[in-house]
């Protein structure tokens, strides 16, 4: 099922809406690394909240999102990791390493809005 | 208690099929949020293993019931190549396909009993059982 993708701002928003696939995963790659092309973003916030489960795959295509977004110019923050789901990825041995995350939407925006105030006054 | 259930594998969409219909067994027996959770990754990475090296396989999920105990039997079963190094395939970190290489030794983290026999030609089998504290 396709993941909506919404423009807000300088950031776009991709809410996820059920159990992804593979396929479904890799597509939300790309759309996002175009749309942030298009639109000229900032910023990506993926909200994961409704996801029962996070395997290899999955974890593995949200880093390479991250890390891919970065590269042209926007940071990616993942939030709404359920806890239960957390448990399962740390059992697994998956990490987000160097991708930023957050509790929920609002936080995952006043991260990015924080990281963009860095950037006008030039620090890091 | 019911019987086995079994889901193909041949599509990533049977992928989250199987572990979607894991997690409603583990319900029914009773596991709580978290471990239903721990059981669909399990299965998630097993029936992704199946699809990635033998294309096509099979899940069976069953509820087990001893004397003082009920728990989860996870079949994961594939006439596919093989694994041609058991040992080095349940290490962190060792792919043959690009990936992460957490997919075996990561469902086995995830629980109580894990059993692979694999010969090259000659498929895979898994079983992991998970039990109810």
């Amino acid at each position: 099922m396709e993941v909506p993708i919404l423009k807000q701002g300088h950031y776009v928003i991709a809410s996820v809406q059920s159990a992804l696939t593979d396929a479904d995963l890799r597509q939300l790659r790309e759309q996002i690394t175009e749309r942030v092309g298009r639109f000229r973003s900032k910023g990506v916030i993926v909200d994961v909240t409704v996801l029962d489960v996070m395997d290899s795959f999955a974890v593995r295509t949200l880093r390479d999102l991250a890390h891919m977004t970065r590269l042209r110019g926007a940071e990616t923050v993942i939030v709404g990791i359920q806890p239960e789901v957390a448990f399962a990825m740390v059992q697994l041995g998956l990490s987000l390493k160097g991708v930023a995350t957050a509790l929920d939407l609002e936080e995952g925006l006043a991260f990015l809005d924080a990281r963009a105030r860095e950037h006008l006054t030039g620090g890091r | 208690m019911a019987g086995e259930t079994v889901q193909v594998i041949t599509t990533d969409a049977d992928v989250v099929a199987a572990r979607q219909r894991g997690r409603l067994i583990a319900a029914h027996i009773g596991f709580t949020i978290g471990d239903q959770t721990v059981i669909a990754a399990a299965i998630s990475e097993l029936a992704r293993n199946i699809l990635l090296y033998a294309r096509h396989g099979e899940i069976l999920l069953e509820p087990m019931q001893q004397s003082d105990r009920v728990g989860i039997k996870i079949t994961a079963r594939d006439t596919g190549p093989g694994i041609k190094d058991v040992p080095r395939a349940m290490t962190d970190g060792f792919s043959t396909s690009g990936g992460l290489g957490l997919g075996l030794p990561g469902a086995r983290r995830l629980v109580d009993e894990f059993e692979i026999s694999s010969a090259p030609g000659k498929g895979t089998t898994i079983i992991m059982k998970k039990w109810k504290l």
